[in-house]
């Protein structure tokens, strides 16, 4: 009501509602389901194990395979290398952690960066006529807001 | 959750080919990122920021395939078009992967050329392209959206493994001595059972967001409808 027109805040609300949701939903997935999530090795580490025997700690004990050319990664002391925080004993809290903090920063970096390269209020005219109508249905607010 | 590496490590591919494939990156994002803009607004943008933190956290939740034991997680490259455009959900992709080089060592530095190349930019391009392809001939019902993002995210993942045997091809660091129709064939096994989790993910995810607010979703936005009126598709593109 103060800086926007009224049906333009009111679509921001509702978006930032969604956002709200949405993170919430990440941050549980991330801090909580994580700790369920299957301990196997990928389709890729998978493939790139086959032909090799590997011990229970992941070791490598013989044969030839893609992951033999795997060199370390460079920041293997990371405080959050591996998805675990460093200094949590607790393995649940750690992974969970983890996850929580990459959420908000995945969303802090990637939000930050989108955020700077946007266009501004609308992007491109023609073919936001869609948009528009999709988030206002009274017309007389889809031309105002042109 | 002991070793969660999921992404392709340094080494595994040799130097040249590696910065080769980092170039090839580099240029994809700066195309993502020209193309990208015109998408994005103050709408969009937070949403992009949501999509790649929800990529980030689903790409955590490694699944059974069942058939072995070996386990797949959700890329994302598809979620993220279907949600946000292609150009900008391949930079949602490719957020997350730089995130989880950079501070959770999963994925090589050097190597993030061939993760992004994989997984950001092939990934997204195959999922989109059968996007547009499918909300062509498909319905625009709820099951008609559902069937769409699921075989687009499936052959996605397929697109996106297919990507990594390519680039062992052309540099792999380590001599198997059989030929890479071997490798192309286990990689496509087990990324068809993958892509059909990434599948069911996608399209849950894309239904649910359609359902709350369908004037979120790029793809029924942006893509005419089999029938050239125009207005109807946000109206009632889903039902």
């Amino acid at each position: 009501m103060k800086r926007c027109d009224v049906n333009r805040c009111h679509v921001k609300k509702k978006t930032g509602w969604f956002i709200v949701g949405g993170l919430l939903v990440a941050l549980l997935l991330a801090g909580f389901v994580s700790n369920f999530a299957s301990a196997d090795p990928d389709g890729l580490d998978s493939a790139a194990l086959e032909g090799c025997t590997v011990d229970d700690g992941g070791n490598i004990t013989g044969g030839t395979c893609i992951a033999q050319g795997g060199k370390d990664h460079e920041l293997l002391d990371s405080p959050l290398a591996d998805y675990g925080l460093r200094g949590i004993d607790n393995a649940f809290l750690s992974t969970g952690l983890s996850g929580v903090l990459g959420v908000l920063l995945t969303f802090g970096i990637g939000g930050g960066i989108f955020w700077l390269a946007r266009r501004g209020k609308h992007a491109a005219p023609s073919a936001d006529e869609n948009a528009d109508v999709a988030e206002n249905v009274e017309p007389s607010v889809h031309a105002e807001s042109r | 959750m002991q070793n969660l590496a999921m992404h392709i490590a340094n080494g595994i591919i040799d130097g040249p080919v590696a910065a080769a494939f980092g170039a090839v990156a580099l240029f994809g994002l700066a195309i993502c990122l020209a193309r990208g803009r015109g998408d994005l607004d103050d709408r969009l943008a937070p949403l992009a920021g949501l999509v790649a933190a929800f990529i980030f956290a689903v790409q955590m939740l490694n699944f059974p395939i069942f058939t072995a034991a070996v386990s797949g997680h959700l890329l994302g490259g598809t979620l993220a078009a279907i949600l946000v455009g292609p150009w900008v959900g391949a930079l949602c992709v490719s957020v997350v992967l730089i995130v989880q080089a950079l501070v959770f060592a999963d994925g090589g530095v050097t190597a993030l050329g061939l993760n992004i190349t994989n997984m950001a930019l092939i990934g997204t391009a195959a999922g989109y392209l059968m996007v547009v392809l499918l909300l062509r001939v498909l319905p625009r019902t709820n099951t008609g959206l559902a069937v769409t993002a699921f075989v687009a995210a499936l052959v996605g993942v397929l697109a996106a493994s297919m990507g990594f045997v390519a680039e062992f091809a052309l540099g792999g660091a380590v001599d198997l001595g059989n030929s890479i129709s071997i490798l192309a064939g286990t990689m496509a096994g087990t990324h068809l059972f993958i892509g059909i989790g990434e599948g069911l993910i996608t399209a849950v995810t894309v239904l649910a967001v359609a359902r709350t607010r369908p004037d979120l979703v790029y793809a029924l936005r942006k893509l005419p409808a089999k029938t050239p009126a125009k207005l109807v598709v946000p109206a009632g593109g889903v039902t």
